[in-house]
């Protein structure tokens, strides 16, 4: 493999890496933080994706961004509303809205399936034009991704320490605490799940946009992808403030998709992407429980002191 | 400062797990009083608590906190004039979350959008050091790294910071070794007396029922059966409180740890 190609391969894998570590921001603050499992994610990016692409193509390349959020927010605002006041399980409240959410992307682009952006003004085309015939021609989609994810690092590293943000973490952390310092975890719940999916949102809105179209297949497996990229970060930095935590999610995010993408140089199929996924996920979560488990299973099949293992 | 009238509440109606654990109690406090509980098991004692807290609504009755209604105010809309300790020094408290962070919840005031000031650390750090448990060193630490006592007397300290008008201490010394038990009740002396916090205590220890507070309850089957304070209480000894309590409730005091502790003490 040359350097070119090697290069060329970091660069896909940090496009994709960046975008979609916006999705893994919005699980930090859901999954990790809210202590939710937010399952409407997959159709949350996908809402993003279609309405960015919708605003785009209606001539507003720049509006499409916070369109995208707001319409995440609103979904978030719903997924919340069914958990908090309607006695949904949060699981279930997610698979709702989920499955809502296919029916109203395709009412969003008008009845199809695909969203075709090849000749329609984004914001990556306009950052192109902005580039040409300087050093960084050509890099507009890794440079329009860094800027928004370095925006987003920065609101929630400012954020989660206002109290409102300190609020939102003892949530997930101890409700009955939250309760007891009268805040409403119903608030704080409700502003969390908003906050997260305008993040889903606008990613999908990006992803959209830098690969010219929109389908309704855009965000499905996303929610599996975006828990792999978050375990694997909370592996490099998981320890520490809010914003080196952040950092590390990102990474996550860049170290799963350059993974995939050199494992797609080693003829991997494209459509093992999903299953590669959930398995770094079930790896991730189950590993530390079954390692906790592991001096009993020793004890059974009798190779207690052989393996050392405690 | 409370006035309870006349609450009662009955879990699982109509089934075979029916269980009255309030019925029909009625209960006044004076602004400034330090009441301590006994009774035995499942007299109603944490019950009480809860429903003061808004756990559940009581199925009749009124609660009035400071001349307010508050039996159908929601429990964190309650919080912000009741304070409370639980026996588990875990649910005090967030864990992921450090000292500083935790102190800065429950003081309280500024806005959603509002940050942890210096004056805020200046002030934390002040009130961390009286409790002498070097505390004021490690408010960057998450508070899962504390000892239960200490996570205790943090949450004392998170629950008066902002004086609340009542306090509710359910055994919050049950679960510590009985040094640091002993400090715990210390600071929770000096904290009621410098604030003159109106306090409900529930404890097991029935000295410290008589040695703490101003006034004396004891609970059985969801009633107050004994309530004693002022002149009559001076001078009573542990052996007065279970015979006047075998008088009050017609038996003997069944609860296990008050009669272990007893066990132990001779």
């Amino acid at each position: 493999m040359s350097l070119t190609t090697a290069l060329s391969l970091g660069q896909t894998a940090l496009e994709l890496g960046l975008i979609c570590s916006l999705t893994v921001l919005a699980l930090f603050l859901s999954y990790s933080m809210l202590n939710v499992c937010d399952l409407s994610t997959d159709g949350c990016f996908t809402l993003g994706a279609s309405v960015g692409a919708v605003v785009a193509i209606a001539g507003h390349p720049f509006l499409s961004l916070p369109a995208a959020m707001l319409a995440g927010v609103l979904s978030g605002f719903v997924t919340a509303l069914l958990q908090t006041r309607m006695g949904i399980d949060s699981l279930l409240a997610g698979i709702i809205v989920n499955t809502g959410l296919y029916s109203v992307n395709i009412g969003i682009m008008g009845g199809s399936s695909l969203l075709n952006l090849n000749r329609t003004d984004t914001v990556y085309t306009f950052v192109k034009d902005l580039l040409k015939d300087t050093p960084l021609q050509g890099k507009q989609t890794l440079i329009v991704s860094f800027i928004a994810v370095a925006l987003i690092i920065l609101f929630l590293t400012l954020f989660l320490n206002t109290r409102l943000g300190l609020a939102i973490r003892a949530t997930g952390n101890n409700p009955d605490m939250v309760r007891s310092s009268s805040i409403n975890p119903i608030f704080t719940t409700t502003v969390g799940l908003c906050v997260a999916n305008a993040f889903t949102g606008l990613s999908g809105c990006l992803l959209a946009q830098s690969q010219k179209s929109a389908d309704i297949n855009i965000g499905t497996g996303m929610v599996t992808i975006a828990l792999a990229s978050l375990l694997i970060g909370g592996t490099f930095l998981g320890k520490g403030g809010i914003c080196r935590r952040a950092i590390g999610v990102v990474i996550g995010s860049f170290v799963f998709r350059l993974v995939y993408t050199i494992a797609l140089r080693f003829n991997m199929p494209a459509f093992m992407l999903k299953l590669v996924s959930s398995i770094i996920v079930i790896i991730a979560i189950s590993g530390p429980y079954l390692k906790k488990q592991w001096p009993m299973i020793c004890r059974r099949f009798g190779w207690a002191q052989k393996g050392g293992i405690r | 400062m409370l006035k309870i009238t006349n609450i009662s509440k009955t879990f699982n109606p109509g089934t075979v797990n029916e269980k009255t654990a309030l019925s029909n109690l009625s209960l006044h406090l004076n602004t400034g009083d330090f009441a301590t509980i006994i009774g035995s098991n499942g007299a109603g004692k944490s019950t009480l608590f809860n429903a003061i807290c808004g756990d559940f609504l009581t199925d009749n009755g009124k609660i009035e906190l400071a001349g307010k209604d508050i039996t159908f105010q929601p429990s964190h809309a309650r919080a912000r004039s009741v304070g409370r300790l639980f026996q588990d020094p875990m649910r005090g408290s967030a864990p992921g979350m450090s000292i500083e962070e935790n102190l800065a919840l429950a003081a309280g005031h500024g806005g959603w959008f509002s940050r942890i000031s210096r004056a805020d650390k200046q002030r934390f750090r002040e009130q961390l050091s009286l409790l002498n448990m070097g505390l004021e060193d490690r408010m960057k630490q998450p508070v899962g790294l504390l000892s239960g006592g200490q996570r205790q007397a943090l949450t004392l300290l998170m629950a008066t910071m902002d004086p609340p008008k009542l306090l509710l201490l359910d055994e919050h010394t049950a679960a510590l070794d009985p040094a640091t038990a002993e400090k715990v009740l210390q600071i929770t002396r000096d904290v009621v007396e410098k604030h003159h916090i109106t306090t409900l205590m529930v404890t097991h220890n029935m000295q410290n029922a008589l040695d703490l507070g101003n006034r004396t309850l004891m609970m059985d089957s969801g009633h107050i059966v004994l309530d004693i304070q002022g002149r009559e209480r001076e001078g009573l000894t542990v052996k007065d409180l279970l015979e006047r309590f075998q008088v009050g409730a017609g038996k003997t005091l069944d609860n296990d740890r008050i009669l272990l502790s007893e066990f132990e003490e001779k």
